[in-house]
């Protein structure tokens, strides 16, 4: 058990950030998802985190000990990489007591914590296979496997669904997060699948371009995104963002429609933009409901049956799509439907700074 | 104008059977999905078709017309592949020009510029046209793969899980822009998939495939809504369908390991044991609900929370609206919508 807290960790190559200058604290059990596109700087922290590499500047803390410059092995850290690792030539057993047995722990000990480890994962039938004839997710519950049985203070897993198909995806998700309920170990997740990182995360540390964009609980990162990046990244698809231009408590949005905030948002929309200005309207796809008349109309570009629910993308106006949520119906293109907005999951963002209109 | 016909194909590679007497008709402007899960023989359906298979027996027929005997160069079909295989050295302009510039095609070079800027302008490339293809994204580079088959405006247009490797968001878009473009062009189009979603959100129709046989035809509608078997029940829709077999018990229904009796409305045609399907969206959350559980685990999805409870022995997956903050171990009670269930027989075919 263990927090892990980075102090203005820096890792830049050459000239370049990788990790701009950072600080978070992971608390003890806490399970804590990093989340990005590739190449916003999620595995380079993980991986300083590990100790697999270096920090540039900065520090980092395990339980109040600086670890920066402690070598990998000293660290009782755990990382699941998203390619298994498993050793081909050694069975299921030997693969999961490897680590054990070269710490030279007691043979009935080791013994104990293999069959405890697999009995957990639901892999015990599978002790005397070797690690090439299972299923992708059967390997992956193997180096999960491998990892718990050494009881580290903290677990690092790189996408570790990564390379599973979708179907065992979800699976392995629920597995994951089951495991770490009952085993309450400190976990740091890296991921580019918001829909995971909703489903998994105690918090979600939102990254991109090297920086953290937001650190939240799902909620949190969903209902009251930080900045545009944050609201379009998370989400499947992401929050909608209209530009539009807000005077005298009206917003004139694209394709004519006009939106009247509550007097609360008029409020901060005057006080933290002000009147006559551009402003970002923000809302979910699920926000909208389709009326018969009134508020906002659009034509419909593309209506997908999603299985219990339909999802059409919408034109505002030649330039601007929409995409809400909507009940299950025959909508053909170029029709022209109306929708309004749920008041309490509307949100204003700046288009200048990028942040959010905060609720003062 | 074109359509494309399978008619009875059978494909064995030795001693396995890849496919078993397959036909289905992909009609003219028609975008049909090739659903199944790896192995069931989907890349071997576009291979034959392709021509780069020959079939055991059975016939492909394009546009009324046999097309056994024709080379893949004759068939006149676009293929674009999970692997972008664009030509690296060469710049977005000249790969999209590759296919036009064939020798057996002789197109003008003014024409192929026409082409290749209208494709671009519509795939959004136009700013990467003078581009090497190793300085592009990924999905910009499925994008350009995509314009090289638009260009050679062919009849039928073959995808192989053209979104597989993009990261989720950019498959999300490259999704619906997809669909969008082959409605507005019109392209006989079969798109090859293991992702149900996929499936359902761009499908006219869906052919499910497994083992190398066509278990179910339909629009995304009927594939949802009434699944012909198990299979097709458990492989659309997500999270998965709940599937709990029942037994007829003093006069009433015992859902195996759940503690309550349900009363179905169509008893009488049900045999005496069945599989009973229900999709997680037909389970509801309700205070005053008729049936007890558990919470063995809750997942925030956003606009819905996957919500896993225990009840008696069974296992039920209810997808709830919204956030729910629901922990592991908390009681709670459910309701079950009894229209919208789903029968199975021992044979695990839908009764």
């Amino acid at each position: 058990m263990a927090t892990i807290e980075l102090k203005n960790v820096v890792k830049k190559f050459g000239e370049k950030y990788a990790v701009k200058p950072m600080n978070m604290t992971i608390n003890d059990g806490e399970f804590v998802v990093l989340l990005g596109p590739s190449g916003c700087g999620k595995t380079t922290t993980l991986r300083m985190i590990s100790g697999l590499e270096t920090v540039s500047s900065g520090n980092i803390y395990l339980d109040g000990r600086d670890v920066t410059w402690a070598h990998p092995s000293n660290r009782d850290i755990a990382y699941v990489f998203q390619f298994y690792a498993l050793y081909p030539h050694i069975n299921v057993w030997q693969n999961i007591a490897f680590t054990l047995q070269a710490q030279s722990v007691k043979k009935e000990e080791i013994g104990k914590r293999v069959r405890d480890v697999a009995a957990l994962l639901k892999i015990r039938h599978l002790l005397k296979r070797y690690p090439g004839g299972l299923s992708g997710g059967d390997q992956q519950r193997v180096a999960l496997a491998r990892a718990l049985v050494r009881r580290p203070a903290a677990f690092l897993m790189d996408e570790p669904l990564g390379a599973l198909d979708a179907d065992f995806r979800e699976t392995m998700r629920a597995e994951i997060k089951h495991l770490h309920i009952t085993q309450k170990a400190t976990t740091v997740y890296v991921t580019h699948d918001p829909i995971e990182a909703m489903a998994m995360g105690d918090r979600i540390v939102v990254m991109s371009d090297a920086a953290i964009q937001q650190i939240g609980t799902p909620a949190e990162v969903y209902h009251d995104p930080a900045n545009l990046f944050a609201a379009n990244f998370i989400g499947s698809p992401g929050m909608n963002l209209v530009k539009g231009h807000y005077h005298a408590g009206k917003i004139n949005l694209p394709g004519g429609g006009i939106y009247t905030p509550s007097d609360i948002w008029k409020a901060r929309i005057e006080k933290q933009v002000g009147d006559d200005q551009q402003v970002i309207l923000g809302f979910r796809p699920e926000a909208a409901r389709v009326v018969t008349q009134d508020q906002i109309s659009a034509e419909v570009f593309l209506a997908e049956m999603n299985g219990s629910y339909m999802m059409l993308d919408l034109h505002l106006s030649d330039e601007v799509i929409v995409r809400i949520r909507t009940n299950r119906g025959s909508y053909s293109l170029g029709t022209k439907i109306h929708f309004d907005l749920d008041p309490q999951m509307v949100r204003f963002f700046n288009p200048t700074t990028e942040a959010a209109l905060v609720m003062e | 104008m074109s359509e494309l016909i399978l008619q009875n194909i059978s494909k064995t590679f030795g001693s396995i059977t890849a496919l078993n007497d397959v036909s289905f008709t992909v009609n003219d402007n028609e975008f049909f999905v090739l659903l199944g899960p790896t192995g069931a023989g989907k890349s071997t359906t576009l291979r034959v078709i392709c021509g780069l298979e020959k079939p055991d027996s059975g016939h492909v027929i394009f546009d009324g017309e046999m097309s056994d005997d024709l080379t893949p160069a004759d068939r006149d079909v676009a293929i674009v592949f999970q692997q972008y295989s664009l030509y690296p050295t060469m710049s977005v302009y000249d790969n999209m020009a590759f296919p036009l510039r064939a020798p057996g095609r002789k197109v003008p070079e003014d024409q192929i510029r026409k082409s290749i800027e209208q494709a671009a302008e519509k795939l959004r490339i136009t700013h990467l046209l003078t581009r090497k293809t190793v300085q592009l994204s990924g999905g910009e580079m499925q994008r350009v793969s995509i314009g090289r088959a638009i260009v050679r405006r062919p009849r039928v247009f073959l995808m192989d899980e053209p979104l597989s490797n993009l990261d989720a968001k950019l498959r999300e878009s490259l999704r619906a822009e997809l669909k969008h473009l082959q409605k507005v062009e019109g392209v006989t189009t079969l798109y090859v998939t293991h992702d149900q979603i996929e499936a359902l959100t761009m499908a006219d129709r869906i052919g499910v495939l497994n083992h190398g046989k066509l278990i179910q035809l339909g629009t995304p509608e009927d594939i949802y809504d009434r699944p012909a078997n198990i299979f097709v029940a458990k492989l659309v829709g997500t999270p998965r369908i709940n599937l709990l077999p029942v037994e007829r018990q003093n006069g009433g229904w015992n859902i195996t390991g759940l503690e309550i009796n349900i009363n179905l409305a169509e008893t009488n045609d049900l045999p005496e044991s069945f599989m009973l399907g229900i999709r997680p969206e037909d389970v509801s959350l309700n205070p005053s609900g008729e049936y007890p559980g558990e919470i063995e685990l809750s997942e925030p999805l956003g606009v819905e929370t996957i919500v896993h409870i225990k009840s008696g022995t069974a296992e039920i997956t209810c997808l709830a609206h919204g956030l729910v903050q629901l922990k592991h171990g908390d009681t709670v009670r459910f309701d079950i919508n009894k229209n919208h269930l789903h029968y199975f027989d021992e044979q695990e075919n839908r009764i």
